[in-house]
């Protein structure tokens, strides 16, 4: 088992999917809309980093290393989130004059939710067990984090014209990149046929129905074709967001790796 | 050791393990939590397997130190060693009638025992018993748990999520 790359490759595809998105959350803490938020936002980034810790755990006892290291020191090549979860909240960093994007925040962690319940449904069903162990724990704790986002997510757009305006951006930018987030990689097929998970069709299928149901209800156009512009993650394809996320959020486990944590 | 010093010794664990707390709801034992799955005892070695309540809980390292400098008082023990099985997931229809009051005393409403999962839930205020409260947020100062308003005696109070296993559908 420990040789098998496709299950290793989609380990990592789940545990970095969350790391970074759960970082790029926790980037809001103190700048949420209004102090609620910011306690409902952490608590869902303190789950989402509770899941990647899972999944780095799993990679850990197929031999890959160290979670912690897994996460802390890998260079950007080796990640494989999807490029849309590793983008920049906004212009600005968290110290200085952070001009953050709320609707991208709430579009991007929605659009996520929706796909991680479907991976869920899925996984829950995998072929290796520890993975549908896994999936059941975290089903649970998910359902939360949708109601969440799909309140905001839907007031939003059926509230002023300035945050439709605001709100149709962030879409359309997810959008053109969420066609990375429902790829599985060059291992797509193996994964599925060895039954870890449902194929990448299956999901986006999935994901696709959700959003048309979602958009009907709120009376929104439906935006197209999802695209995937800025490169495949899930080939170790990034950007300079996810160099700067990592350089920062490894800043202090470098100083001394040696430490124990 | 014979079984049944063995099986005395298992028992002494789990009352040991009455006293240990949640580092966050310390009124509340982990065992009326419903965290503690079970406990074995191997010649003078005890592993004690604790259900984690939500994944990203930073209170475990907590719990797993508490539960070893307790048990390790035990006599008759040496070593101790806490695990956190993945299976199975601990739902909040473990936490016991003791472990709902007490989580009352400390001004948390406790989950109902039965929810289907997606479904509202009558929250009840811990104070005053009153069904006339608000969720202000779903989620508050632990990954367990959510803050409410009585409208009834004008308190704020938390309530613990219910959790319940997801069927497949």
């Amino acid at each position: 088992m420990a040789q098998d790359k496709a299950l290793v490759e989609l380990l990592y595809t789940l545990a970095d999917d969350d790391f970074i998105l759960a970082y790029r959350g926790s980037e809001w803490l103190g700048l949420a809309p209004h102090i609620e938020e910011d306690v409902a936002y952490s608590s869902i980034n303190q789950d989402m980093m509770g899941h990647a810790a899972k999944y780095y755990h799993l990679l850990e006892e197929l031999g890959e290393g160290d979670a912690d290291e897994l996460s802390h020191l890998r260079a950007p090549e080796k990640f494989r989130n999807a490029v849309l979860l590793e983008e920049k909240n906004g212009e600005g960093t968290y110290l200085e004059q952070p001009q953050y994007d709320w609707a991208f925040a709430v579009v991007r962690n929605y659009f996520y939710s929706i796909h991680k319940k479907y991976r869920m449904d899925s996984l829950r069903q995998s072929s290796y067990e520890p993975l549908s162990d896994t999936a059941k724990k975290v089903s649970i704790e998910l359902q939360y984090h949708l109601m969440h986002w799909e309140t905001w997510f839907k007031q939003l757009m059926t509230s002023t014209d300035e945050a439709k305006r605001r709100m149709t951006a962030a879409i359309e930018r997810c959008w053109n990149e969420m066609g990375g987030v429902l790829s599985l990689g060059p291992m797509a097929d193996e994964m599925a046929e060895k039954g870890y998970i449902a194929s990448e069709e299956t999901m986006r299928t999935k994901w696709l129905d959700h959003m048309k149901k979602t958009f009907e209800q709120i009376g929104a156009d439906f935006p197209g074709e999802i695209g995937m512009t800025k490169g495949n993650g899930r080939q170790g394809e990034h950007t300079e967001d996810l160099t700067q996320a990592l350089e920062t959020l490894s800043e202090v486990y470098e100083t001394n790796p040696k430490v124990a944590w | 050791m014979t079984g049944i010093e063995s099986k005395q010794l298992v028992e002494t664990v789990y009352q040991v393990l009455q006293d240990v707390t949640d580092p966050e709801i310390d009124s509340v034992s982990i065992r009326d939590l419903g965290m503690v799955e079970k406990v074995d005892v191997d010649g003078s070695k005890a592993t004690v397997s604790v259900l984690p309540t939500f994944t990203g809980c930073p209170a475990l390292d907590i719990i797993q130190r508490d539960i070893v400098n307790a048990v390790i008082e035990v006599d008759g023990i040496e070593e101790v060693e806490v695990i956190f099985p993945s299976k199975p997931i601990w739902t909040t229809d473990r936490i016991t009638d003791q472990g709902k009051e007490q989580l009352k005393q400390f001004g948390i409403s406790p989950p109902p025992a039965n929810h289907t999962s997606g479904e509202p839930w009558e929250i009840p205020c811990p104070y005053c018993g009153s069904v006339y409260t608000t969720m202000e947020n779903l989620f508050g100062p632990t990954a367990c748990r959510c803050i409410l308003y009585c409208r009834s005696c004008k308190n704020p109070f938390e309530a613990m999520k219910p959790v319940a296993n997801i069927g497949d559908e």
